[in-house]
């Protein structure tokens, strides 16, 4: 990376501590994001990306969930070893979140206005009147037509779209440079999620700060991100800047979720899913976690842990065999799916 | 100021505008809809404004309506009758030319009795209702926010040192008292400390830190302690104990009834705390403090709202059961169960005297409960479609 590094988190591990079984939500995940910049973080539902995000901010409910080892480095500073009081500083002022569901994200008894207004009160020292403008400006910037009369409005009268508009203005509130956005287009309808990701880059580029993207849908990520990280099962299995990952995708897991995109099927015929199911975060299979759903398994995969190799430059993927295949020229070449399409199919 | 963009124009040329409704507009026109509800309401503040009416015309100096003066050539007339203006001094002659609830067996009017005692069952209601309201949602919400947080064997420790080194301090041992507090404080306050450093094992204070119960489950244990007494035989052993006054009673009422406004607010609690707004406010940098108390409370006070109305009237009926039994505000001082007490002894000679003060129960304990149910259907969301 050339870019100054915002963020760095090595080797993560969050565990569940159930009642005689140890869930392995996260399992050694490393990630980087530099300043201004949009990474995207995909997988499957359950793979361990909520987690990782709600580690950052120090949020994983913590009997259950530990953080057993690792680092987060923010700025330089290891955040892990911040105390409460620092952590509350961070939140909202340097690193903050927009979660998945707008409409249940926002609190039913206050006004707009006062929950934004809460959050820039809570970090500066500002008076009441000046804390109204920069709300009412927000949500200008949001893009929530005649401010001045919404920031009075429940949440209860504001659409979905627009809730979600309010819970961006509520994250920005305070300029953060790292915004984390929880599968933010998840529960919106198709248009308005268009219009959210349009929001979502004009704001990254206007005010310069970066956004930490997660998100199983792999048309958003096609659509705004410049890196992706793909995650299976609590590790990372494959990084690269978008086009790399998609033009050329290293990693079985990568290949059959682009296969699975509605895109790439031919008409009349079933659309292509990855046999088998995600393991219980429980009981992982030894050696590669994938190896049970992989049409590339070797016997070596059963015993042993795959390390991260260097396909190209900034492209790198969790998987020997592959890597082996490339270099001979043996990958095949259908694994290849067009980039345009897979960006047409996170429009439609 | 409006964007002009961004308005929709109506076909005869109005601007649309969203329809601005608050939350409390829109409670009202549910609440509206419950005919007996809103008799609740309007008998709750008829009640109100004659309490406060009776305690500025029956006290002071020189009362309007005297509450304790003793006619006792005008005893036991019936209710709307004319004094005899020759049996009276001047000065007792009643104000209102009138006894509209007629008098007692020692001649007060008891219509300034009723008065009286009107203002004592409001604030016995609304006194000990709010105390009960207060411990309910601490503990209540101490049990749904930090419930699963562990009391560690250090913890359980340092109170019982403190509650000895208290009875000691008490008894005659002052010094050793002293050292035992100063041990026990230090002891509970301490522990969280050593918890935070729970990733270096340190083995001499590792009993300490052995975690034995859950703040949920002592707390949920009390309440269902309390919950196995007769609250009513509890309150009259404790009221024989104390020296009878009003403020006792409100103080014993408040703190034998909060079980369940604990129950309500814990139980919200517990689903508040998992929602997205909480987890969104807290990812925002907002404290424990102003998420518990701005954001979880009024989430959370609407059940605790209905159960104290229902307290009230509850509390009301109590204290009138206790002034009844003749353990309640001591007599001179009027209040309406021991106006029913005096007045069972002339049930036949006087019926007013039972009548009177049964029926002004009667109404307001039913007035409190309808305007209860009545929040409680309109603040409930899953009601709202059947109403």
């Amino acid at each position: 990376m050339e870019k100054d590094l915002l963020l760095s988190v090595n080797n993560l591990k969050v565990y569940f501590h159930g009642e005689e079984t140890i869930s392995k939500a996260v399992d050694g995940v490393s990630y980087e994001v530099a300043k201004g910049e949009i990474v995207s973080l995909v997988g499957e539902s359950g793979c361990g990306k909520t987690v990782s995000a709600l580690s950052l901010l120090g949020l994983v409910p913590c009997p259950p969930g530990k953080i057993e080892d690792g680092e987060i480095l923010f700025r330089g500073k290891n955040l892990l070893n911040f105390s409460e009081q620092q952590m509350q500083k961070v939140r909202g002022r340097e690193i903050s979140m927009v979660f998945q569901e707008p409409m249940t994200s926002l609190n039913p008894v206050f006004t707009i206005g006062d929950q934004i207004q809460e959050v820039i009160l809570n970090h500066e020292k500002v008076v009441k009147k000046n804390a109204l403008k920069r709300t009412i400006t927000l949500l200008k910037d949001v893009g929530i037509p005649s401010p001045e009369d919404r920031v009075n409005d429940y949440p209860h009268l504001l659409s979905g779209g627009q809730r979600q508009r309010v819970m961006i203005a509520m994250a920005l509130a305070c300029g953060p440079d790292l915004v984390i956005a929880d599968e933010p287009t998840t529960a919106l309808d198709v248009t308005v999620q268009a219009q959210i990701l349009q929001l979502f880059r004009e704001l990254q580029q206007k005010r310069n700060m970066a956004v930490l993207l997660i998100t199983h849908n792999l048309g958003v990520v096609a659509e705004i991100a410049e890196r992706i990280y793909v995650m299976y099962a609590g590790i990372i299995v494959e990084t690269g800047t978008v086009k790399q990952v998609f033009k050329d995708p290293f990693h079985p897991y990568t290949m059959g979720l682009l296969a699975a995109l509605p895109g790439h099927s031919k008409k009349g015929k079933p659309l292509y899913s990855i046999p088998g199911n995600v393991p219980d975060s429980a009981y992982k299979p030894d050696g590669c976690p994938f190896n049970p759903r992989c049409p590339y398994v070797q016997d070596e995969c059963k015993i042993k842990f795959p390390d991260m190799v260097d396909f190209k430059a900034g492209h790198q993927a969790r998987c020997p065999i592959t890597y082996r295949l490339w270099e001979n020229q043996e990958l095949p070449k259908n694994r290849h799916f067009g980039f345009e399409n897979v960006k047409r199919a996170g429009q439609a | 100021m409006k964007d002009p963009e961004k308005t929709i124009l109506t076909p005869d040329g109005g601007v649309l505008e969203a329809p601005k409704r608050s939350m409390f507009y829109m409670f009202w026109r549910l609440f509206r809809k419950n005919r007996t509800a809103v008799a609740g309401m309007l008998i709750f503040f008829v009640f109100f404004v004659v309490a406060v009416a009776g305690v500025l015309l029956t006290t002071g100096s020189e009362p309007v309506l005297d509450p304790s003066m003793v006619r006792l050539q005008e005893k036991l007339r019936p209710p709307f009758s004319k004094p005899l203006y020759e049996n009276l001094r001047p000065d007792e002659i009643p104000r209102l030319g009138i006894y509209i609830l007629g008098t007692d067996e020692l001649g007060r009017d008891v219509f300034a009795r009723m008065l009286q005692g009107a203002w004592v069952s409001l604030t016995v209601g609304f006194v000990a209702v709010g105390i009960s309201v207060i411990i309910g949602v601490i503990l209540g919400g101490w049990a749904g926010y930090y419930g699963s947080n562990k009391i560690t064997a250090g913890h359980v420790l340092g109170i019982f040192l403190i509650v000895l080194g208290t009875v000691w301090l008490f008894t005659d041992q002052m010094v050793s008292g002293i050292v035992l507090l100063l041990i026990g404080i230090f002891l509970t306050g301490f522990i969280g400390k050593i918890n935070k450093q729970s990733g270096k094992k340190n083995s001499g204070k590792g009993f300490l830190l052995f975690p034995v119960l859950s703040i949920d489950g002592v707390i949920t244990g009390l309440i269902d302690i309390m919950l196995c007494f007769p609250s009513f035989f509890l309150i009259l052993t404790v009221v024989a104990l104390l020296p009878s006054s009003i403020y006792n009673i409100m103080i014993i009422i408040g703190l034998t009834s909060w079980m369940g406004a604990a129950r309500f607010v814990r139980a919200e609690f517990l689903t508040l705390r998992e929602m997205d707004f909480i987890t969104a406010s807290r990812a925002l940098g907002v404290s424990d403090g102003r998420i518990i108390f701005l954001h979880m409370i009024p989430n959370a006070i609407a059940p605790v709202l209905v159960s104290a109305t229902i307290g009230i009237a509850s509390a009301i009926l109590t204290e009138a059961g206790l002034s009844f039994l003749g353990f309640g505000v001591p007599p001179p001082y009027a209040t309406w169960g021991n106006i029913l007490s005096n007045g069972k002894n002339f049930l036949f000679d006087a019926p007013w005297l039972t009548f009177v003060p049964g029926i002004a129960i009667l109404i307001v304990v039913l007035a409190f409960n309808l305007f209860g149910e009545g929040l409680r259907d309109a603040l409930n969301p899953k009601l709202r479609e059947r109403l």
